[in-house]
């Protein structure tokens, strides 16, 4: 039995709809990019899912740490007023 | 004679769908195993589609799961390439590039003109577009790869290349005649091979053939025998 190197990781992104944000929906392995791409198409838009997809280099996600938890998200956590909510809107305006 | 082409196409993509069946949880990762089961189902699809046109042009009163499950090998019309077993992923991959340049021309010539099977080409043109890209892609890193891969994915070429020349066998009376298809189809394989480092063996003077009459090698009988079994087993049951 020879070992084998395992393919490398990608985390695979689908628009659902023309005008959506790419979305992340999980990751694969793939030998190269071209081949990520179409192994993403396969594995996560069998059921129509999408009408776009992105996969990027696990290796090439910078992610923030548990660590760093506190020091990042909780300072907002008391204030309100970044959130749109002091405003009163104007009657007639269905979609805001 | 259009009843007699459409089972031969039919009969391709039931035969290559039982094959690719067998790759799932066998294939290199679980992504190609996943990848090969969409493309099998793809041509059962292709196929269902199909038997619901031979059986309306018959007007025999038979029924889809009559074609597939309750024929023996010789009534199956499909090409000797796609019967042979295929557990080696190059002789997977190099027959799917075969296949798929096959019926990407003959799809596309009856998804363009009026006809029975219009339908079914029009929807099936997309999905062989893609199986052409899989194993175009897979034959360029194999081809192209290590010199393991190298020597593996030309001695599957070797294998099948002989069995290309059947399904291009000239059948004037044919909706479509295959030969007529013959340059589109090396049009679309040879610069793949070519790019993947191939040596493109000659196509074989006398090749092998028969597939199309139901004459097949001993290896389709024992692949209907695990196909059909359930179906034999229980007759008329639905599920």
């Amino acid at each position: 039995m020879t070992t084998r190197a395992e393919w490398p990781l990608w985390e695979v992104f689908v628009r659902a709809r023309r005008g959506m944000a790419h979305v992340h929906v999980g990751s694969l392995h793939a030998p190269d990019a071209e081949m990520a791409l179409r192994n993403a198409r396969d594995v996560y838009t069998r059921r129509q899912e999408g009408v776009s997809l992105w996969v990027v280099p696990a290796a090439a996600v910078v992610a923030s740490t548990p660590d760093l938890q506190g020091a990042f998200f909780e300072p907002a956590g008391d204030k309100d007023y970044r959130h749109p909510t002091h405003y009163s809107v104007p009657e007639g305006v269905d979609h805001l | 004679m259009t009843a007699d082409f459409l089972l031969g196409l039919a009969d391709d993509a039931l035969v290559t769908a039982q094959r690719l069946g067998w790759w799932v949880s066998r294939a290199p990762e679980l992504e190609e195993d996943v990848a090969l089961a969409n493309i099998g189902l793809d041509q059962l699809g292709q196929a269902r589609g199909l038997y619901a046109v031979v059986t309306d042009l018959e007007g025999l009163g038979r029924t889809e799961d009559d074609l597939a499950y309750l024929r023996d090998a010789p009534d199956f019309r499909n090409v000797l390439l796609v019967e042979r077993p295929q557990t080696d992923f190059a002789v997977c991959v190099v027959r799917m590039l075969l296949l798929a340049a096959w019926q990407s021309e003959v799809y596309a010539v009856l998804a363009a003109r009026e006809g029975p099977a219009r339908g079914v080409a029009a929807k099936a043109v997309k999905e062989v577009a893609y199986h052409l890209d899989h194993a175009a892609q897979w034959v360029l890193r194999l081809g192209d790869g290590t010199e393991l891969s190298h020597e593996r994915t030309q001695a599957a070429l070797d294998a099948e290349w002989p069995y290309l020349p059947e399904l291009l066998e000239p059948a004037p009376a044919a909706p479509v005649d295959p030969a007529s298809l013959r340059d589109a189809v090396l049009g679309r394989v040879r610069p793949v091979l070519h790019e993947a480092t191939l040596v493109v063996p000659e196509l074989p003077a006398d090749p092998p053939t028969g597939g199309r009459a139901g004459r097949h090698t001993e290896h389709l009988a024992a692949l209907l025998a695990e196909m059909q079994q359930v179906a034999r087993a229980h007759p008329g049951a639905t599920w």
